[in-house]
């Protein structure tokens, strides 16, 4: 509780709890703000902003609602980058304790593999993953993910490597533990920690990446991206730039939140650490 | 007898931390003369590194300073670095580990004396050589990875003295190193200050180390200056309980000093 | 020598991450040129050696990489590597440009918020670069392209160079100066957000060292503390962050590439991509990998000249 209301009290941890509220509210109350599919027909095309009140942003060259596109894209955003994280953060961790415990050549051959997958840029990979399985969600999430992994691998081994030689695993050792139970009850939870606060910076990477994936065309094709909507409007740069520009914010708001969050939390958290 | 080269009246100093302040020293009174080599003794936390620190302008922001220090010897304030040398306890945190040690005297010498790089080097050559440090020359040139902890903090010190200052503040200058070449540094250290007549504070926990070369003993405790002496004196027949324990709990005093006084 | 077997586990792993792919470069090929009969279908796949198993294509892939050959690219009736080589270029003055910009005035206004911690300045620029690190590269052109090519007509919108403008020397360095200011900025701005960052972090943490308190009992004059002793350490983590940066620098040039129709790696990579190119995007991936390889020897290499200590470590071990 502590943290919470020291979270709040510093100012880039309210900003961020502040800029986040916007899509995660958009997220949670699109279906009950927008019930129309996102992608049908609503009006005439080419509704410039703030001019009629039934399309408060305008319609795009189709005459899809902007609003409802941005509201529903919060989700896809929100969605892709949470999931992707959890993956990223779950193959990491995974990776890092086994290379970290296993040490020798396990650790070794782990490694390398590691540093193959950080030489190849996380992007060019997406493409290649998606171009090969087929847009659908859970692929692009999986694409992403394998750019971000590495970061959690890393910094899970190095802790493991740590932790390993406590004194609370060397007793669990001795009392006959299986390694393997050694691994998930003494060592993953307390390496996890730190991994974790590794999490936000990578959900902000992985929605930063999701826009660029669905902007080049390789997102979804049946759900509303902020990236998609963002290329969609490239067409028509020069007539309605404000079709490119919309969703462009929608996603800004939410990656500096994601930032902001992080950076209070961290504040809250080493403020702690300094007390105890 | 000359002015001295410091007074220092009512100091005290507070460390501010997460709203409350605790105090590290407490009105301080105490006269440094010219030309003396003064030892501040006490345990660790007892005030002395802040005084160090107080009298060279180094205290960090959180800290609030009472009292005044006044400088009669010298007539103004001090310059950091021209009239105040300061040797660090680690020579190996307070040495830039990116940069040359010619370069790290050298700005020394330059900064007070208003030489040029070339001449400014030739200098540190010298100070180098004045404090036995071999190939001096090529020493310039090299870094202060490459270097024994000992020879780092005679490095440290040709730095302090480049611009030959009246007053070196030393803050434990030894307590990093082992005892032979603690030896050899405070035998240098004491021949250098009496050469060129400097004041020299010097800060130690160690009394048995001060005794082998003060004029003067300061003993603090708990942010106090508990008593002030002429050394053969206050170490024979000290006024305070406190110092009484000190003196009998340092090892056998008795024993030759090493260092020859 | 760690290098070779990492890109050993790109090459392999790149070549049966394509394998799962439904249809080869040939069915691709035939659905551009709209069907063929099923001799020529074999007959094709035979030249290509894509009747073979993956393993042995695998094998035949490896001897010709070895011989720096790339393959044959289906789509484009063209050797990989020649592609590769006319494209790589216009990618390596984006990404230089925008590195230059972002490392110099990222470290240089970095030195500047981080010579005195806490003040307006730092706050200021602390957040400021927070925010604008935020900002997705891709859509930050678009909005530099609405305002300075759309609204302002100051600069041209895409490419690389006026086509068939006829220019030579100067005149065309310059062409291609003007088409490359709001590229390098959209990709540079993002990079110059994060170094500025980490210069700043890297300088508050050097002010706390003991020789910067040493530096301040020499009585240095406060222009020299900060440049010589505090910004001088500072810059080494900023080095190493280079090099990390390498990868994902590549992979934002590949939007901004797509965003201003500039005909370098990244746009390739998407060709490959919609004419289902296998053999192209492996090359793709290869040299980008050998590409960001390269550059953190070059990192590796500047990291040993800015700190004494690296050598001389390696050598006493």
């Amino acid at each position: 509780m502590k943290t919470v209301s020291r979270l709040i009290r510093s100012p880039e941890g309210l900003a961020g709890l502040i800029l986040l509220a916007l899509p995660i509210a958009a997220a949670i109350f699109a279906n009950v703000l927008f019930p129309a599919d996102p992608l049908s027909i609503a009006g005439p095309a080419l509704v410039p902003p703030f001019s009629d009140p039934a399309f408060p942003l305008g319609t795009d060259r189709l005459g899809r609602d902007v609003l409802a596109g941005l509201v529903h894209g919060a989700r896809a955003s929100l969605a892709v980058g949470l999931a992707a994280a959890l993956v990223a953060l779950a193959i990491g961790s995974l990776v890092g304790t086994v290379a970290g415990l296993a040490g020798g050549l396990a650790d070794e051959v782990l490694m390398r593999v590691v540093e193959a997958f950080q030489i190849v840029p996380g992007l060019l990979l997406a493409l290649a993953f998606v171009s090969v399985l087929g847009a659908s969600l859970p692929v692009v999430v999986l694409a992403i993910a394998l750019g971000a992994w590495t970061g959690p691998a890393r910094l899970a081994r190095a802790e493991v490597l740590s932790i390993r030689e406590r004194d609370y695993v060397a007793s669990a050792r001795v009392i006959g533990m299986h390694p393997a139970e050694i691994a998930f009850r003494e060592v993953l939870p307390n390496a996890l920690p730190p991994v974790l606060a590794l999490s936000s910076v990578i959900v902000a990477g992985a929605v930063l990446i999701e826009a660029a994936l669905s902007f080049l065309g390789l997102g979804d094709p049946n759900t509303v991206t902020w990236g998609a909507m963002i290329a969609e409007g490239r067409n028509v740069l020069r007539s309605a730039p404000y079709l490119s520009i919309i969703p462009g914010i929608g996603l800004v708001i939410t990656v500096l939140g994601v930032y902001f969050f992080a950076e209070g939390l961290n504040n809250a958290l080493a403020v702690r650490g300094i007390r105890s | 007898m000359s002015l001295p080269i410091a007074i220092l009246h009512g100091l005290s100093v507070r460390y501010r931390a997460g709203g409350v302040a605790h105090a590290a020293l407490s009105s301080v009174n105490l006269e440094i003369l010219e030309g003396e080599r003064l030892a501040i003794i006490g345990e660790s936390g007892s005030g002395k590194s802040t005084l160090a620190l107080a009298l060279a302008s180094l205290l960090p922001e959180n800290a609030v300073q009472g009292g005044v220090i006044s400088w009669p010897g010298l007539g103004r304030e001090p310059v950091a670095g021209r009239d105040i040398g300061f040797i660090f306890q680690d020579a190996s945190a307070s040495l830039n580990p990116v940069l040359t040690i010619g370069e790290q005297i050298a700005e020394v010498v330059r900064r007070h004396k208003g030489l040029g790089w070339r001449a400014a080097l030739a200098e540190a050559q010298e100070l180098l050589a004045k404090l036995r440090i071999p190939r001096s020359e090529q020493v310039l040139r090299s870094f202060p990875h490459q270097f024994s902890g000992g020879q780092r903090q005679r490095i440290a010190i040709a730095a302090a003295i480049a611009a030959g200052p009246k007053l070196l503040i030393a803050d434990e200058p030894t307590s990093a190193l082992d005892t032979i070449v603690q030896a050899e540094i405070i035998r240098l250290l004491n021949q250098l200050v009496r050469e060129a007549g400097t004041t020299l504070v010097f800060i130690t926990h160690d009394i048995a180390l001060a005794s082998g070369f003060a004029d003067r003993i300061a003993v603090f405790h708990q942010s106090r200056l508990v008593e002030t002496g002429e050394a053969r004196r206050l170490l024979t027949d000290p006024k305070e309980n406190y110092t009484r324990r000190l003196i009998e709990s340092s090892i056998d005093l008795t024993t030759p000093s090493m260092v020859a006084s | 020598m760690s290098s070779i077997p990492v890109l050993l586990i790109v090459i392999v792993g790149t070549f049966f991450l394509l394998e799962l792919a439904p249809g080869d470069a040939v069915d691709a090929y035939l659905v551009t040129i709209g069907g063929g009969d099923p001799a020529l279908v074999q007959a094709l796949r035979e030249s290509y050696g894509l009747d073979q198993s993956a393993l042995v294509r695998l094998w035949v892939y490896l001897t010709s990489l070895a011989h720096l050959d790339l393959g044959w690219s289906v789509q484009f009736g063209r050797p990989i590597r020649d592609l590769i080589l006319e494209r790589l270029p216009n990618t390596m003055w984006l990404m230089g440009a925008a590195l230059a910009l972002s490392f110099t005035l990222g470290s240089l206004l970095g030195i500047i918020a981080g010579a005195r911690p806490g003040s307006v300045f730092d706050r200021f620029f602390s957040i400021g670069s927070l925010a604008l690190y935020a900002v997705p590269s891709f859509w930050l052109g678009l909005v530099l392209i609405i305002i300075f090519a759309v609204q302002l007509r100051w600069l041209p919108t895409s490419g690389i160079e006026t086509i068939a403008s006829g220019k030579t020397g100067l005149a065309r360095a310059i062409d291609i100066t003007r088409h490359l200011v709001l590229p390098v900025s959209a990709l540079g701005l993002i990079y110059l957000a994060l170094f500025l960052r980490m210069m700043r972090a890297g300088m508050a943490e050097t002010w706390r060292q003991d020789f910067v308190l040493a530096a301040r009992a020499k009585g240095l004059a406060r222009r020299r503390i900060v440049l010589r002793h505090v910004a001088r350490n500072a810059l080494l983590p900023l080095v190493t962050m280079l090099g990390l940066q390498a990868a994902a620098m590549l992979g934002g040039s590949v939007v901004i590439e797509s965003v201003f129709a500039i005909p370098g790696f990244g746009r390739l990579a998407q060709e490959a991509v919609a004419g289902r190119d296998a053999p192209l995007l492996i090359g793709i991936i290869i040299v980008s990998a050998v590409l960001v390889l390269i550059i953190n020897l070059l990192v590796d290499i500047a990291y040993a000249l800015l700190d004494p200590r690296v050598g001389a470590s390696e050598g006493r071990a």
